[in-house]
This record gives structure tokens, C-alpha cells and sequence, in this order.
């Protein structure tokens, strides 16, 4: 499942509700994005995230897809945030659940890589004193692509 | 057709999206930067370094020049940096 949204997300209650009486899950994997309050050698203070309402959702579909092919997922669930965020705060999360823990890690790391490169997301990052700047893209994310790329 | 701008694309040109006619000899992508870029200064700026610049078509990402035949929507911004 793909969700964006303005409002947090509580890590522990979606693993919870994804993994709750099923008896065919033998693995959970998450991974949870925060607000971290450094970048690029500047002080952060808080971030905004600007996104493309509609090719957002698309996208991460494809990308949700496209690991539930790769890989024997029971479930697995992305979920977004945009809008305005403070420090500590969770941005995103990544859960999958698998039968054995192979296909759980993968897919998660696969999910990330892609959606890092893919999924229409714009970082602006304010400081204390109110300076704001786009965040850039890294190199080291493309480069994390190339593992998925036979 | 519709333009949307995102990040500092729209911070630059000033608003997020607008809706254009394009004249008969724009049926192109890389015709219709040519066209937007005669608009002003800030539509210059945004479209000097197109290295930097990303597009969607219709919500699809593109890569190289393409026919806007039946586009409803194009989007320019910058490489994401969501996650």
C-alpha cells in the first residue's frame, strides 16, 4: 500500500497492523526516514517537503510493484510525508514483510534506493535564522541504483 | 496544455503551474523550452543549465525530446530528493 500524507506516522503501529493474526509472516523489515539536523555542513532547523500530487502516488506504486515482483512479499507498505516537519520527525517509512528475512531486506532496500531517485520529492531545509535552501541531489544515491541494475 | 513548476523552478518563475496555447510550430519537448524560455528572464534562468532540470510528461518521467501530441501535462523540476 502507498500513502502520502501531511500528518506523522507511528512506526511501531503500522508494523503492528500489517503484521496482527497473520500466521504466514516470518519476517518484518522497516525502514524509517527522520528530520536529522544536519546537512551538507549547515545547521538545520526544520524541513518542508514540496512534492507532485498525483505522479507522487504513481510513482510509488510503480516502485511498490515492481519489488512485489522481485521479491515473495506477504505486504509490504510505503507511506510519505510532505509539508512542513521538525527535528526528529519521521518523513518516511518502508515495511515489508516476507516469508523468510532475504526477500524482507531486499525489497526494503530496494524500495528506498528507488524511491530515492524516482519519487517526485523536493527537500527544503530552514535554518535557525530563517536562511532556506533545495536540498541537492547526492551522487551516492544514483550510485546506490546501480546494485539493482544487472 | 498545463506547466507546473516545482521546487526552485517555481520559486524562480514565480508560480507553481499555468495553462498555455502553444503555437502550431511548437509540437515538441525541446521546442516547447525554446518557446517558454523567450517568456522572460526568469524562464531564461530556469532553462540555462538543463542539466539540472528534469521533466514529466503526463506524469511520466522523460529523459530525452518527445512529441507533445495529445500532452495534457508537462512538469520541470529539479532532481528529486525525497526519502
Amino acid at each position: 500500500m502507498v500513502i502520502v500524507q501531511a500528518e506523522k506516522f507511528d512506526t511501531g503501529a503500522e508494523i503492528e497492523r500489517i503484521t496482527r493474526d497473520r500466521t504466514d509472516i516470518g519476517a518484518v523489515v522497516s525502514f524509517t526516514g527522520l528530520v536529522r539536523d544536519f546537512n551538507d555542513g549547515a545547521n538545520v532547523q526544520s524541513l518542508t517537503l514540496e512534492h507532485y500530487p498525483g505522479m507522487t502516488e504513481r510513482e510509488l506504486e510503480k516502485i511498490e510493484a515492481s519489488a512485489r515482483a522481485k521479491w515473495d512479499l506477504q505486504d509490504s507498505l510505503i507511506i510519505h510525508r510532505f509539508g512542513k516537519m521538525e527535528l526528529a520527525e519521521p518523513i518516511v517509512l518502508v515495511i515489508t514483510a516476507s516469508k523468510h528475512r532475504h526477500d524482507a531486506f531486499e525489497a526494503a532496500a530496494y524500495l528506498m534506493d528507488w524511491l530515492k531517485t524516482k519519487a517526485p520529492f523536493w527537500k527544503l531545509e530552514a535554518d535557525a535564522e530563517g536562511n532556506s535552501d533545495w536540498v541537492k541531489e547526492r551522487t551516492s544515491d544514483q550510485d546506490a541504483l546501480k546494485r539493482w541494475q544487472d | 496544455m498545463k506547466i507546473l513548476y516545482f521546487a526552485w523552478l517555481r520559486a524562480k518563475v514565480g508560480h507553481a503551474e499555468e495553462t498555455v496555447s502553444l503555437p502550431g510550430d511548437v509540437t515538441t519537448l525541446y521546442q516547447l523550452i525554446t518557446w517558454l524560455k523567450k517568456r522572460g528572464p526568469a524562464y531564461e534562468e530556469i532553462f540555462t543549465d538543463l542539466d539540472v532540470v528534469r521533466v514529466a510528461i503526463d506524469q511520466e518521467h522523460i529523459t530525452d525530446d518527445t512529441s507533445l501530441e495529445g500532452v495534457s501535462e508537462v512538469a520541470f523540476f529539479p532532481p528529486v530528493t525525497g526519502g
